[in-house]
């Protein structure tokens, strides 16, 4: 019994199969109270007013744009080593999903920041490394849809993933490193883990549980049907040589 | 029922609908596209299936 | 340049935004041309003699990167003296601007060259490349133009200047290979 069971695309296809209802219900049950919880029945800050209620989409989102983008580098690193081609599969599933939060994120962020900050956007480097990770995505997605051979096609992204994360880290420094030589001590600081009082916290750890089952019952369901595309093509493949024959 | 929002009501409800688009339109593209590439796959096998 | 005429010709604005101009001058200009990089060599299959070739595909891409180099990174860091006038730079900015632009345009080459192997067997992949390379070029250019930006203010610019050629020489020396191995990839 190990891990790489699950290499084996009809095994990880029944077993995704038997989990995927648990991981749905739990995962809509969860967003659905932290977000109530976090819309009906929070306090307003004596500061932000309401809009503190924002954190609970804009905190959890942020966060699974990040670690969507890891997971997808894991996978890449699996699929390039050991050749699994679910692994590779998985890494293109988690990728629109990924995209989609990092949008969430940078959608509420400009939302929120209107009226914090008087500006949708600014060159905050936060702000700025997100939108430098959503390039970083629309390259990965569009390299996958570019390419016809799905091996070839799972090799180039791959190693986008792989280079791609280095130069994200760089970006990370880079831009900070950057706004800090214009606005000395940024005053649009994004640090909003000091000011997090326990009214706000409960809510916000369920939507952060909640998402992150979200985006794992997504890619299971996405790489299922990734799978099925991968066997259809294979199977329309070996139909035409058939005929051919 | 409805908490109130004060002057920022329409900011808190905004990034609220935007989000819940977004997430609707992953969710249901998602569905969309699983639900053919399924039917699609089985089509397939039983046609491989009856001609041999 | 035509950026005096897009943003107004008064000099104090020009000599602000001026080293940033050059910069990005250098990343277009670096960008226009990278699509031909590789594409030619693919279509009339000396690809796939280089690739069999006794030299390793790491020093053809490397020597793919260098000759790109110098048609498009080298004329600017000459000519950036030049085009510093008439942007107005201030005088102690040209020695940093040119220094900074040394630096970093082989950086945007050894980059370019790893997306132009990613995208050579695409059909319309000059858009994709661009899309491809763009985040990459992120902190190189963010560097290089901070250096020239603090030169050209008569600030230190050590630290921009140290990171950019800490870059350049970590691209210099490890991008090669993915540059290869993808350009391998896309020649089974």
């Amino acid at each position: 019994m190990s891990i790489w069971e699950y290499a084996n695309p009809r095994k990880f296809l029944r077993t995704s199969e038997r989990v995927m209802p648990a991981l749905w219900v739990s995962s809509a049950l969860l967003m659905a109270v932290g977000l109530v919880w976090g819309f009906f029945f929070t306090p307003d800050d004596f500061r932000q007013g309401s809009t503190v209620k924002i954190i609970f989409l804009h905190v959890p989102a942020a966060l699974m744009a990040i670690n969507a983008w890891f997971m997808m580098l894991v996978a890449s690193l699996i699929w390039v080593i050991r050749r699994h081609h679910v692994s590779a599969l998985a890494a293109r599933a988690a990728a629109p999903v990924g995209i989609v939060m990092t949008l969430i994120a940078l959608a509420t962020g400009a939302i929120w920041g209107q009226p914090m900050w008087g500006t949708w956007w600014a060159w905050d480097p936060r702000l700025t490394s997100f939108l430098v990770l959503f390039l970083f995505y629309l390259g990965y997605i569009a390299l996958w849809e570019a390419i016809d051979d799905p091996d070839t096609a799972a090799d180039l992204t791959a190693i986008l993933c792989l280079v791609g994360t280095v130069f994200a880290v760089l970006s990370r420094y880079a831009v900070n490193f950057w706004n800090q030589g214009l606005h000395q001590g940024a005053s649009l600081s994004l640090d909003k883990k000091e000011n997090v009082a326990d009214a706000f916290s409960n809510p916000l750890y369920i939507c952060m549980i909640g998402f992150g089952l979200f985006f794992i019952a997504m890619v299971f369901y996405r790489t299922g049907t990734e799978i099925r595309a991968r066997r259809i093509k294979a199977l329309l493949a070996r139909e035409r040589q058939g005929e051919s024959a | 029922m409805m908490p109130d929002l004060g002057k920022y009501s329409d900011t808190v409800l905004a990034a609220y609908g935007a989000s819940i688009i977004l997430l609707a339109l992953l969710v249901g593209m998602t569905l969309w596209r699983g639900r053919r590439v399924r039917r699609e796959m089985d089509a397939l096998e039983q046609r491989m299936r009856r001609d041999g | 340049m035509v950026v005096p005429f897009s943003v107004g010709p008064e000099s104090d604005l020009l000599a602000r935004i001026s080293p940033g101009v050059l910069w990005l001058g250098a990343l277009l200009s670096c960008l226009l041309s990278l699509d031909r990089l590789l594409a030619l060599d693919w279509e009339d299959g000396s690809l796939d003699l280089l690739a069999t070739a006794p030299l390793p595909l790491e020093a053809v891409v490397s020597i793919k990167a260098l000759a790109h180099w110098i048609t498009t990174g080298l004329p600017l860091v000459l000519a950036a003296p030049l085009l510093g006038v008439l942007l107005n730079l201030p005088p102690e900015g040209y020695i940093w601007v040119v220094i900074s632009l040394l630096l970093g345009t082989p950086a945007l080459s050894v980059i370019g060259t790893f997306g132009a192997a990613l995208t050579v067997g695409l059909k319309r992949g000059g858009l994709l490349l661009s899309l491809l390379v763009m985040p990459l070029y992120v902190p190189t250019l963010i560097f290089g133009a901070e250096a020239a930006r603090r030169g050209a203010l008569g600030m230190g610019v050590e630290t921009p200047l140290l990171m950019l050629a800490g870059i350049s020489a970590a691209v210099i020396a490890l991008m090669p290979f993915a540059s290869a191995a993808v350009l391998r990839i896309n020649l089974r």
